[in-house]
Order: C-alpha cells, then structure tokens, then sequence
C-alpha cells in the first residue's frame, strides 16, 4: 500500500481547472479505480465516463500524464506514481464535465458512411482468410483515443471535412468485406477527407486494440481513392468502359501484413 | 417550477443493448414511431462484454443438430423449469437471426467450406455457438448499432429511466433524465419494451458492466408486473481472481471450449469427479479421451470442463472450500499446455491481452487463475412465450430483463440469441399494439411531479449519508448472504438488512450540480436496486432446495415438490412482495419426448453425418 495523488480536470465546457486528491492505493489497481475510490470518498460529483472495467466498451478513455488511455487498462504500476498523476479529459472533444467529454460528433461523421450493401443473391460463403482483415477492423471499441489524437481533429479541429481515423477504419471494414458491393471512394475523397491524413501514425500508437490503422486501413483507401481520381491511365481506360468498384484483392494484398 | 421536455413515440424501448436494437429495428419496420433510451452511449451496453458466441443449431459444423437437439439441452441445462413455449420458439429460430445478422454486416469466424464456424461451449450436445473470437458480443451489437442507424432510429444516449407512467393500469410512458445535463424527460409511448439487462451489480464481485443494476425489474414490479424465478442467479464459474481490483471480471468460457482444462492446487483435474447423476454417460471419463475429444475423434466424449457453469461454479467452490484452491483462492484454468500459443492469441485475443495488461499474465505460458462471479440473472420480468407482454397493459419485456427462457440455469451462449429472437419478437408486437391504441393518452402531470420531486430530494438533504457508501453495504452484504450458496438464516438476515437499506436509500445526500453527477446517479439506482435484492431473497427463502444457479446448504438436494413449480414474485395493494408457487406450464407430449430424450441419435435429422 502507497500514497499517490491524481490530479485531475474539474470543470466544464467554459474552463477548468486541475484539483489534486491523494489516496491509498492498492496492488494491481488500475487509473480507473483510483477515480472511482476519488468518487466514493472525496469526490461524489467527479465524473468519469466508464461501462465495463474490462478493456471492452470503450468508454473511459482520458489522458494520463498526456498519454491518452483507457483508465480501466492502465495499472498503477506501469506509471510514475512518485510524482502527481494527471488525469484529463479527451483534448480533441468539448468537455462536458471534468473527465466526460462530448462524443457525440463521431456518431454524427458516422451517417456520412453508406451502409453495409451486400451483392444481391449472394450464398454467403466467405473464406477465413478473406474475413481476417475486416475482422481486424471490427475489433474496434469505439473508444475515440484514435480520433483524440489525430492532429487533424485535435490540432485543427477540422470535424467538417474529415472523419477521422476511426470512421475510415469503419468506411476500410465495409469496402474490404469480401461481399459489399457499395462505393464509398467519392465520400473518402471528398466529405470524407481522406487526403488530410498525413501517416503519422498516432492513431495506431494509441489504440487498445491493437488495429493497424495507418497500415491496413488508411493506406490502402488512400491507394484506391489514387487509382481511382488521380491515375491517368486507369482514368482514360475508365472513360472508355465506365467506373466501377474495385475489385478487393489487389489493394488490400497490398497493404502492411504485420 | 422544474420544467421538462416532453417526448412522443408509439414504441419506446428502454435500453440499447442487444435485444433493445433488435427491438427498436422490428418496431421500426412495422412503421411504428420509435424512441430509444440508453444510460450509456449507444453501442457501449453489457452486450459488448459476451465472449464466447450465440448458441443456434445451424448444423454447420456437426450436420446432426438442431432445434430439437438445442431444446433438450436448454430444459436440461435449466432443470426443466424453462417455459417450454419460449424454449421452442427460440431454438426454432435462433439460426435466422443469425443469418441475419450477417445479412447486416457481421462477420463471423468461417468454417473450412465458408459458412459461419460454431464452438463448443459448456451444456451444448454439438459445437453450436457462432462466434468471432471472444468479442462476439461486440460483433453483434455494432451490427444491430449500424443496421439501427441505416434505419434511422432515435437514440436518447446517456439517458435514465426513473419511473414508468401509468394510467388507467397501462403503461403510457416514462420519466428521465438526461444524465449529462440533469435535465428531466417525458417519454410518453403507446407500449414500453424493457430491455434493460440484468442485475449483477447487487453483487459484489460480478462481471457486469455498471449499467446492470437491475433498474428494469423493479420499474416493472413497481407498476404492477410479475416476476418470476429471481432466486436463479448464475455465478459463472470462471472470473479473474487476481489481482484484486479486477476480481469478478469474466475469462470466457470459451477458453474450456477451446480445450482449457481446470486444475485444482494438487494438479488434478477435479471436473471428472464432479459429474452429476444426470449427465453421467454423457462425458469423457478418463484425461485420454477428453484427449482424443480435444483431437477432433467424434467417438470421444466432452471433457467434464464443459458441464453447465452451476455444476462447474460449485466444484471450484468445493475445491477451494476443501484447502485446494490456488493462491488467491481460486483455482488453476490452464490452455497454455493445451494449444500453441499462435492458436491461443488467434481464437482467445481479448482474453490474452486482458491477462496480459490487468494480471501481468502470459496465458500462452501460465495457467489463469479463476472462481466464480455473479453473472447473469435466469428470472425477471414474466412474460408471454410468444409476444414477450408482461402482465401490464403496454408493456413489454426481452432479453436477460425477461424471464422464463433460462429455467434454473442458462447455458452459456443462449443469451446473445435470445437477445435477437426475443427482442424482434417484443418490438413485433409492441408495435402491433401500439398501431390499436387509438384512444387519447394521458400522461399525469402530478404523478411527474411528484417523481422529479422525489428524485431531486438527495440535494436537499443535507444530512443524509454517502450513497456510495450505501450501495457498497448492499453488494457485500448481498454477496454474503444472498450469494453462491445460501441457507435460511443468512437469507433472512438479508431480508432485514434490506429494510434497513430500503430506507436508507431514501435518505441520501449528494452535492454538486446535477451535471454528470455520479453521486446523484448512484442514489438513484440505490432506490431500484433494494428492491430487487428484496425479490432475489425473498424467492431464494421460498425455494427450499438446490437446483440450477440457487444452492441452499440447509437444502442441499433437488427436492421433486419444486421440479414443477416457478416462483411468482407479485406487489401486493399495500407495495410489499409476495412469492407465489405456481405449476408450470404443461408439455406437449412431442416437445416432452425431445425434452426428455436420452439418445442424441433419436433427435438428429442426419445420423452419422
């Protein structure tokens, strides 16, 4: 048993400030319970967004000492607790009060998606290793850390034109299942936003599951938005026998296999 | 005066879980005007946290199953008191809505020929349990969440049900709040579907999401509608133990399915002395052939691992109880010498990774440490086996909410589906009934009043105590004396420390602004979570026998005089609880044949596929 002060965000969507509160902690604690021993002790109104405690819903994410996490999945053990332990909220999202942050603009980007559309009469056969890439971008919990660090949504809060990693890893787990016959190249291009993403890769740093992000998704819808607006000799082909979708494999068999 | 906004729907469905989705896209398709309210933001519900997959006997791995197979095994698993009527109408169409599912976009792991893959899981005859990984649950509420979108559904995130309005003796709407303002709603609705989960939050050690206070019982039960069987709470026998702050969460049983084997301190198997007399013949006798199981000879029996979770929670018990438990007083569940490790991160990643971040544990190397945590409730809200009404005019009920489906105990697996069948069924025909009410509907604005009134009162009371402090009484207390095994005395002590906290709950104080107010939320569920407690205990002081996922050790047997009774749990006039044991329904002589069917052979369509 130690002694450890947290300090955290207090406040709301006009301004906050850092309060500090110091517990007992305990082996294998997590930042999560230490908020929520904070709650039943010291603090009844801190609020903190959490639903499962289990790495699987994807609820609490918040930055500790800057690094953006999910407080339920973050022990105490892997982090300086010599020193104060900041906790605050998303940067990329209005707050709504101290550790709760507005999500709600993911869900709103996200009906700019054209939904699943599956090839009319097909007999649902998929093979195994036709699935496992789509399968990897269905692990995501939608927990926002991906969209909480991309510097185009955080630095240049640009929510208009762009989508953010999590809704091309979305848009990447429909144009890559083996039997959806929609197009969503022109949405990606365009309202989508595609070309603001510049590969820094923060998004895969940060996120839980472990999805390659930049790799496997970005890229390659990167590689077919090219081939379809900017190849010339595709384009000319393409004026002759009019567009179409792309067939899967070739860019998805080119993208990172890590 | 508080003031409120008010709402209108034909079909307002409580909770945007599983079978709440599944609800809201049936109602929706019927043209019915549909509203959803969710504690949470959409697509965070308890349903994420199922691992393993969802039971329907599509036949694709093992050509010989079907519905009748997937019959026998869910009245067997429940100790024949499931409702026989619901029992058949889901196992009979579990496998459509499936495939509907993948119509909608899931994903589901493939077998070798393309079609969806199923697994073995505990009580199942064949491997049954469609699956992705262990993150079925995801799979299947991301899609239910994308298909509801496509169909334009309207989603009151972060929203909390209070009370249900009534008048007349229906149920014509709900009050709420807003949880990231305070600010309160009126929802006023033709019919209600609850689907609000369970209840494993009353425990101390559970692997329930917070959301699972059991508001949807007592909302029900405070307006006049039975419950039934709320004695049969399952303890599932595989939870993390250590370290303590993670104890309750769940390791999938999915990691027995995939050949784990559990192991007591001395390093003996312990299941294979654990079989009961009901399932003896049906299981491997000796490590060789559960082997060969393991090895895909279909010859061989099922490793005793995959009994039901109530026998499996109390071997593990009686392992620990008897001094061979493992350090943290549990026991050892080992797969690392059973597979690759390659096979184990591939099939079992989120229990890897799980280990691997909260317990510093590499489960390709080293056995898990397990015991048994408060998983999900068989009782709840009674309902017709066809149109999932409760006995309340409008209102509605499905998923873990609802109850009769489970019997004494449920096979893991048989939730993700009765999800999807039930909640379709519930939106059905609520929207039906919401399409006949044509009369005027009234919403009282006293009875509202008077409910803001009420749930506003903690910030005026200055004196009152620490509701967290309060809602930690209720969970040890309950663990202690309402948990895995119970006996008269405990029991009854409960009932009174219930009294107690059943007006303590009323005398909470919480400050602060009612913005996002933990401390407020938790006085408020304090109030609906005390009375459900009453109800488990009472039913589980009524059933003086063991069967299923109630174990008295004043009554350690099944006792005949209650193999054909469910308990019904009623409001009386003046507000308090009663059990009443009622027969259960008759069985048709076919079904009863299935039910009772001793050789799998009599019931499969393709013998020796």
């Amino acid at each position: 048993m130690s002694t450890v002060t947290f300090r955290i965000f207090r406040g709301d969507r006009n301004g906050g400030e850092l309060k500090d509160y110091t517990i007992e902690v305990q082996e294998g604690m997590v930042v999560l319970d230490a908020i929520h021993q904070i709650q039943a002790e010291q603090a009844p109104d801190l609020a903190c967004r959490w639903n499962c405690k289990a790495g699987k819903c994807g609820s609490c994410g918040a930055e500790v000492n800057g690094k953006p996490t999910l407080m339920c999945m973050t022990r105490l053990d892997t982090i300086d607790t010599s020193k104060p332990v900041t906790v605050r909220p998303m940067k990329t999202f209005p707050v709504i009060r101290d550790l709760a942050t507005d999500v709600k603009w993911n869900y709103e980007a996200n009906k700019k998606i054209k939904p699943f559309t599956p090839a009319p009469n097909t007999d649902w056969i998929m093979f195994q290793e036709d699935v496992d890439r789509v399968q990897e971008f269905r692990k995501c919990i939608e927990c926002f850390l991906c969209q909480n660090v991309c510097h185009v949504l955080r630095e240049h809060d640009e929510k208009t034109g762009f989508i953010g990693p999590r809704l091309l890893v979305r848009t990447a787990s429909l144009e890559m299942h083996p039997l959806d016959v929609e197009n969503r190249l022109d949405m990606l291009k365009n309202e989508g936003g595609i070309g603001y993403c510049n590969i820094t890769k923060c998004c895969t740093e940060v996120c839980p599951e472990h999805i390659h992000i930049t790799d496997n998704a970005i890229i390659p819808l990167k590689e077919r938005v090219v081939d379809e607006y900017y190849d010339p000799i595709l384009g000319f082909f393409r004026r002759l026998f009019g567009s179409k979708k792309q067939a899967q494999t070739p860019s998805s068999g080119q993208a990172a296999d890590d | 005066m508080e003031s409120y906004t008010i709402h209108d729907y034909d079909v307002l469905v409580i909770g945007a879980g599983g079978a709440g989705l599944r609800a809201a896209i049936a109602a929706i398709e019927q043209g019915a005007k549909v509203g959803v309210v969710t504690k949470s933001l959409l697509g965070k519900a308890h349903t994420v946290m199922a691992e393993g997959g969802m039971a329907a006997a599509m036949g694709n791995v093992r050509p010989e199953d079907n519905w009748k197979v997937h019959f026998r095994d869910t009245l067997k698993g429940g100790g024949m008191l499931n409702n026989w009527k619901m029992v058949e109408n889901y196992t009979k169409e579990a496998p459509d809505r499936v495939r509907e599912l993948e119509q909608w976009g899931a994903v589901f792991d493939r077998t070798p020929d393309g079609r969806i893959n199923q697994r073995n899981f505990g009580g199942h005859s064949y491997p049954r349990l469609a699956h992705v990984g262990d993150r079925t649950g995801l799979e299947l509420i991301r899609t239910l969440q994308d298909h509801a979108v496509k169909m334009g559904i309207h989603a009151h995130m972060e929203t909390t049900i209070y009370r249900l309005l009534t008048d007349a003796g229906r149920v014509v709407g709900a009050l709420g709040f807003n949880r990231q303002t305070g600010d309160f709603l009126v929802f006023r609705a033709k019919a209600v579907v609850l689907a609000t989960g369970g209840l494993g939050r009353i425990y101390q050690v559970t692997s329930n999401s917070w959301e699972c206070t059991g508001d949807g019982f007592s909302l029900a039960s405070m307006v006049g509608a039975d419950l039934i069987d709320m004695e049969f709470i399952q303890f599932h026998p595989t939870g993390m133990v250590w370290p303590p702050s993670v104890m309750g969460i769940l390791v999938t049983e999915g990691v027995r399915g995939e050949g784990g084997v559990l192991k007591n301190s001395e390093g003996r198997r312990f299941m294979f002395d654990n079989v009961p007399e009901r399932y003896k013949g049906e299981f491997a006798e000796t490590e060789e052939e559960a082997e060969r199981w393991l090895q895909g000879d279909r010859n061989a029996r099922r490793p005793p691992e995959l009994l039901t979770r109530d026998v499996v929670a109390r071997a593990i018990r009686k392992e620990v109880n008897e001094g061979r438990g493992s350090p943290h007083g549990g026991v050892f569940l080992d797969i690392a010498s059973r597979r690759p490790a390659d096979y184990i991160k591939k099939k079992l990643p989120s229990m890897y990774h799980q280990f691997m971040k909260l317990g510093n544990l590499d489960i390709t190397k080293e056995p898990m440490e397990v015991g048994p945590t408060c998983h999900y409730v068989m009782g709840g809200v009674r309902v017709d086996p066809d149109t999932q009404a409760t006995n309340v005019p409008g209102l509605y009920a499905a998923g873990e909410v609802a109850g009769g489906l489970h019997g004494a105990n449920r096979l893991g697996g048989n939730s993700l589906s009765d999800l999807v069948v039930f909640g379709r069924r519930a939106g059905l025909a609520a929207a039906e009934y919401a399409a006949k009410q044509t009369g005027s509907y009234q919403v009282d604005e006293a009875q509202v009043r008077a409910y803001i009134a009420e749930a506003l009162q903690p910030f005026n009371n200055p004196q009152g105590e620490n509701p967290f402090a309060l809602m930690k009484e209720l969970r040890a207390t309950m663990q202690k004396n309402a948990g895995i095994m119970r006996e008269e005395s405990e029991l009854k002590a409960q009932l009174e420390i219930l009294a107690n906290l059943k007006k303590r709950a009323w005398n909470t104080s919480v400050s602060g602004s009612r913005a996002y107010n933990p401390g407020w939320h938790t006085a408020l569920d304090m109030r609906l979570m005390v009375e459900i407690s009453e109800a488990v205990v009472l039913a589980a002081l009524a059933r003086k026998e063991s069967r299923g996922g109630h174990a008295r050790l004043d009554y350690p047997d099944p006792d005949p005089t209650f193999a054909k009774i469910n308990h019904i749990i009623r409001r009386k006039s003046d507000g308090t609880l009663t059990v009443v044991a009622e027969p259960l329904p008759e069985m048709p002589e076919e079904l009863r044949k299935i039910a009772e069917a001793k050789d799998l052979k009599e019931l499969s369509d393709k013998v020796g596929a």
